[in-house]
């Protein structure tokens, strides 16, 4: 019992960042930002799903994917279609043709629901397939490449393909998906209004709640067998293999980890912003997804959160004031992050620490011989000892 | 079906090409129990590729591997491995970021499946392995060290203990002594005709001082066939090994 505290908590460095980062999730910025920005910010923290899942995909494993848009936008999509239904039901959707499908297959002139949106009818079906679904399809490339030992720039190219490939079926074909608009104008979840303040706090909360737990649940796994033989395979993959293992199965498992926590992530977007779009599935979302992670510092959990809430806050800041220089300036930002700190915010922040630790010694121990009184600093030491 | 019971492994006919350029070809050897075999012979003979072929690296192109009465050919590499052969990299291959006893950890044979490992805990048999293979490759005092600062024969010492924690039946060195001092060269040599008991080894090595403190049984290759096979000795006379590989 006491070693599955330590794991889910990490230690007392793990038990310190979980409390910052709770802290300022669930006190500060709800009681500092007004709902707007509140909103917001839990947009971003839904991002920060795909950047915890790239954690452990690209850093701890390393396997770059330059498609995880693809699973958020399957979650989001997998929640929006049981939205979309429910927001079109019969009578609100009277002025129609055909009442009782989705508005944009209206106007395509389809006279019923196709046949896969028919079981986004029901709520535990989809709220399975937010996760299912991405997990299925990383599940299926993930064994098709890593049996064929396909890794590094191939990979990241392949599923960069597949980002492009699902962006584009969804932007061609309006009358099944939305088209390039999306899925938009969702009300409710089972008739509880998501647009209203007291449901974005619910979901704002929620959100917070379910990354926390997920952070805690990547420490268990990582402070396990499963993060040293990952750091194994990242270092000397070869050895891994003769050491008995089959690393595509565990690049598979982790691959579809990272897809499952996107979904997750989607699904929540969804809920907290009201819609999803190809604009979020193809490759510059997905590339933006692996900036947040490189900002953040690959290979740290919490590193990964804070990287989505930078990149995204910077977003936001710029692209209101200065929106033509926003591309260039997340770029110069990559740019500088990669060079200065190739570990991102976390380890600059490591960085830090290391080096003020001496710093602070030094300054405990200039104190401790400037005391002029022998016996006190005598008792100091004992009290130490 | 079995000829001899104490031939572990058998290879019979081995032959791969690449391009038209046969590596190895059309080889014959048999290795029994508690068997320590060296494998020498100049450069590009084949050395490395037959253990390529053994433990599943490199397919052949024609001939077969058997293990046990147990083809290995088709298997692939984690299965092979499962079956009890270990292999140790020309270039000492330990994971560097982790320290000695968690290299030894990762290569314990429990929890290799992904949920296997998910469940995986340190249970005291694992941690009485770990110390006993540790202080069989002298690096009992070690343990806490991370991989990265050991010497090189050190490294070289704890990928034979990474293998030895998986108890092969069958253990393929490459090289172990390469970047040795005398002293290490030593211990390597005492190390090595301890572990052989209960298993069979098949060692790669150039330094033929050291060959004749080991080898019970010498293979010459040469251009991928084996130019001459028996004792140190027998081979070391053999007009045609001291013509092409040992020199006059």
């Amino acid at each position: 019992m006491n070693t599955l505290y330590k794991r889910l908590l990490g230690g007392k460095s793990g038990l310190t960042n979980l409390v910052v980062l709770a802290v300022l999730l669930l006190l500060v910025l709800p009681l500092s930002l007004d709902i707007f920005r509140l909103n917001l910010v839990g947009k971003y923290l839904t991002f920060a799903f795909v950047a915890l899942g790239l954690v452990l995909l690209w850093g701890k494993a390393g396997v770059l994917s330059l498609g995880q848009g693809v699973f958020f936008g399957l979650g989001g999509y997998c929640m929006a279609m049981f939205l979309k239904l429910e927001a079109s039901d019969p009578v609100s959707t009277k002025i129609q043709s055909t009442p009782g499908i989705p508005d944009f297959m209206d106007w395509n002139q389809f006279t019923h629901l196709p046949a896969f949106w028919v079981p986004f009818r029901h709520l535990p079906f989809s709220l399975c397939a937010v996760i299912a679904l991405p997990v299925l399809v990383a599940g299926v490339v993930g064994f098709a490449m890593f049996r064929r030992r396909v890794g590094g720039v191939y990979f990241a190219i392949i599923t960069q393909a597949l980002a492009l490939l699902l962006s584009l079926g969804i932007d061609g074909n309006q009358g099944y998906t939305g088209g390039r608009n999306g899925i938009t104008d969702l009300r409710t979840l089972w008739g509880w209004d998501i647009r209203s303040n007291s449901a974005q706090y619910t979901l704002y909360f929620a959100t917070c709640a379910l990354l926390i737990m997920l952070i805690m649940a990547g420490q268990w796994l990582l402070s396990g067998k499963m993060g040293k033989l990952l750091n194994a395979m990242r270092d000397r993959e070869d050895r891994v293999r003769f050491s008995g293992y089959d690393v595509s199965a565990i690049k598979v498992f982790i691959f579809c980890l990272a897809a499952g926590l996107s979904g997750l992530g989607g699904a929540l977007f969804v809920l907290q912003v009201g819609f999803i779009s190809p604009s979020l599935v193809g490759i510059i979302p997905s590339i933006e997804m692996v900036i947040f992670a490189a900002v953040g510092g690959r290979s740290s959990l919490y590193g990964a959160v804070y990287g989505a809430l930078v990149v995204n806050t910077a977003k936001s800041l710029f692209s209101e004031s200065l929106p033509q220089l926003w591309l260039f300036l997340m770029g110069g930002l990559f740019i500088a992050v990669v060079v200065l700190f190739p570990n991102g915010l976390a380890g600059a922040w490591e960085l830090g620490k290391r080096k003020a630790g001496p710093l602070l010694e030094k300054i405990k121990s200039r104190r401790r011989i400037l005391l002029p009184d022998a016996p006190l600093v005598s008792a100091f030491e004992q009290e130490k000892s | 079906m079995i000829a001899n019971t104490n031939t572990q492994l058998a290879l019979s006919d081995l032959t791969v090409s690449f391009d038209g350029f046969k590596a190895v070809d059309g080889l014959n050897l048999s290795i029994e129990k508690d068997e320590l075999r060296v494998i020498i012979g100049p450069n590009g003979a084949g050395k490395t590729t037959v253990l390529d072929l053994i433990c599943g690296k490199t397919r052949p192109t024609r001939g077969s591997v058997k293990f046990n009465n147990r083809e290995l050919v088709g298997l692939a590499e984690h299965e092979i491995v499962r079956a009890g052969v270990g292999r140790k990299f020309q270039t000492p291959s330990i994971y560097e970021n982790l320290s000695v006893y968690e290299n030894l950890e990762v290569s314990f044979p429990r929890g290799r499946s992904v949920f296997g490992c998910l469940s995986f805990t340190d249970t005291p048999d694992v941690t009485e392995r770990i110390q006993r293979v540790a202080e069989e490759i002298y690096l009992k005092d070690h343990l806490e060290v991370e991989g990265a600062v050991l010497s090189h024969g050190q490294k070289q010492w704890l990928e034979i203990g990474m293998l030895l924690m998986q108890e092969p039946r069958l253990l393929m060195l490459d090289e172990p002594v390469a970047g040795m001092g005398p002293a290490e060269r030593e211990q390597t040599a005492e190390l090595l005709n301890r572990i052989c008991k209960g298993r069979c080894i098949l060692i790669i090595e150039h330094d033929m001082e050291f060959v004749s403190r080991i080898a019970h049984k010498v293979t010459v290759l040469h251009l991928g066939k084996i130019l001459a096979e028996g004792s140190m000795e027998q081979v070391q006379n053999d007009p045609q090994v001291i013509e092409v590989y040992l020199g006059h």
